[in-house]
């Protein structure tokens, strides 16, 4: 293909990349500016949004965000993995569609509907208390609501669809030979399973880790609306700072250290994954 | 079907039990917001004592729903669309090209799949305020192509691999020029893909939330904008009803796209071998 045509395929894609980095720039300045209360204008350059973040509350809703994080990867993996390999498995095709639509959905409803419909499920006049009460197991609701336990639950319901995705692509692409060789060896399903399938969906696995864990920190509506303020998170509290407090400098280097934690994050999965490609002599 | 019946029976059951409770779990919150959606109180108690359809009617009279559902086709419209003949020239470009800072430009690119979408959302906002920039249609829609570009890009991709070059070879072989041989062979064998690219963006688009919160004013806010701030004010089950429709649709377009175009082969999930 000739050369005269690249930079009309390029520009505009380098237009959306300058866009990109000059947003997280503004960001990168901004945690750098004074605050000055009562006006949207910002003051010289100085440090104190970053050493004004050791107060309990923030370093609280670090610890909340990274807790929730870890949780909701390790929760949703569970789920999704066993949903991925029978969406992959199943011969059956209007059954492979209806878990291929249901596993998906969610992912197309966008945070509001699917925490929306939570709080129909979590709340005291909720399903769950509803269904506890008229069974008789309960006398007065549980607490669900602007509960950790809510917002981890919300979040792993928001997660799973796209890690259903990609563990079902990578579980896709193993060749089914090296199952047929273990079994021919002898090994049970089980164990084929364990020592042949598992390892191989190990790409998608990581990939999903990295995904699940970027969306649960990045999320916003569901511990905003679940969570009540009463599980503070980085990104709720970002949203506080800037639209209650009008702090823009201090919401920023909020950010600026979300940002940099969740870089620190990934940057480890990968010297892991890389680790583990050692391992296993690839 | 030999690893199945290799299996000891209790086995047997438990998978397909627990692939059902699974799937019960995902669909609980759809299946409950319905029943809530018909409740006729005007607040959400369960089981329902008595049913009506009053809420689906304030849904579609409730004014900042109209307006947000008109904000959210235009935006949706504008970045989907841009996000796809963007995505599309430069999955070309990247899988058929060498030029400098290719791997950097594609970092940055992916970088929404990573970055917090509150980040860039503070981020787009103090841009625009910085430089006394309006906050209208155009940055709202910029920030949707950032957030939805990653997605069309890996379906653009997935489907060139599947391309035959030689059929372009061929074209070229014969007199076309490289512009006719785009337009008439490359992105007509493409189409598939880039509907479904289309699809995938226009679909997350339109229920993209946080990083609008941020960049949206009262005149080009979106439906889940406007959803966010209805339920910070009323407790009734307009928003279940909403969210029926919302959840309703959402499920006919994906339905339709299954048949027409097979998800599996969109999402490059075909069981192979």
């Amino acid at each position: 293909m000739r050369s005269g045509l690249r930079p009309w395929l390029v520009s505009p894609a380098v237009f959306v990349a300058a866009g990109i980095a000059v947003s997280l720039l503004a960001v990168f300045q901004y945690s750098l500016r004074a605050f000055v209360p009562g006006s949207l204008d910002v003051g010289g350059l100085t440090l104190d949004n970053f050493s004004g973040l050791g107060k309990s509350i923030y370093l609280g809703a670090f610890t909340n965000t990274l807790l929730l994080s870890v949780e909701t990867t390790v929760f949703s993996l569970l789920v999704a993995y066993p949903l991925a390999y029978a969406l992959v498995r199943v011969k059956h095709r209007a059954l492979k569609s209806f878990i291929l639509v249901v596993s998906i959905t969610p992912l197309f409803l966008g945070e509001i509907v699917r925490t929306y419909s939570w709080i129909a499920v979590l709340g005291n006049n909720g399903f769950i208390n509803g269904a506890l009460r008229k069974l008789g197991l309960i006398e007065w609701p549980l607490q669900l609501m602007f509960t950790h336990f809510g917002v981890l639950v919300a979040l792993v319901h928001v997660t799973i669809p796209v890690v259903v995705l990609m563990l079902a692509t990578a579980i896709s692409h193993i060749d089914r030979d090296y199952e047929k060789a273990a079994q021919s060896l002898g090994a049970g399903p089980i164990r084929t399973f364990v020592t042949v399938t598992l390892p191989l969906s190990m790409p998608g696995i990581l990939a999903s880790i990295t995904t699940a864990f970027a969306w649960t920190f990045s999320a916003f509506a569901t511990p905003q609306m679940i969570g009540g303020g009463r599980v503070p998170t980085v990104s709720t509290l970002v949203y506080q700072l800037g639209f209650s407090s009008m702090n823009f400098p201090l919401a920023a280097s909020l950010s600026v250290c979300g940002l940099l934690l969740t870089a620190a994050a990934l940057a480890a999965l990968g010297q892991l994954t890389k680790r583990l490609k050692t391992v296993g002599g690839h | 079907m030999k690893i199945k019946s290799a299996l000891p029976l209790p086995l047997r059951i438990a998978g397909p039990l627990l692939i059902a409770l699974l799937l019960a779990f995902v669909l609980l919150p759809v299946v409950v917001v319905t029943i809530a959606s018909f409740n006729e109180k005007a607040i959400i108690v369960f089981p329902p004592e008595s049913y009506s359809l009053k809420w689906f009617e304030r849904v579609f009279s409730y004014p900042d729903f109209q307006e947000g559902f008109k904000a959210s086709v235009v935006i949706t419209g504008w970045a989907s669309s841009l996000a796809l003949v963007i995505g599309t020239c430069l999955s070309i470009a990247v899988k058929r090209m060498e030029f400098k800072g290719k791997q950097t430009l594609l970092a940055i690119l992916h970088s929404p799949l990573v970055v917090p979408h509150f980040t860039l959302g503070l981020g787009l906002l103090i841009l625009v305020s910085q430089a006394s920039i309006q906050r209208g249609y155009g940055i709202v829609i910029l920030c949707h192509v950032m957030l939805v570009l990653p997605f069309v890009m890996r379906s653009v991709y997935v489907s060139m691999e599947n391309l035959d070059e030689r059929l372009e070879q061929a074209a070229a072989s014969l007199g076309a020029s490289p512009v006719k041989v785009l337009f008439t062979v490359t992105i007509p064998l493409l189409a598939p893909g880039l509907f479904g690219g289309w699809l995938f963006a226009a679909i997350m688009s339109f229920s993209e939330f946080t990083a609008s919160l941020f960049v949206t004013t009262q005149d080009t806010q979106t439906l889940p904008v406007a959803m966010y701030n209805y339920v910070r004010e009323f407790a009734d089950p307009t928003l279940a009803a909403l969210s029926v429709v919302y959840i309703a649709v959402t499920a006919a377009v994906l339905g339709f796209a299954n048949y027409f175009l097979g998800l599996g082969k969109i999402l490059n999930i075909e069981d192979g071998h």
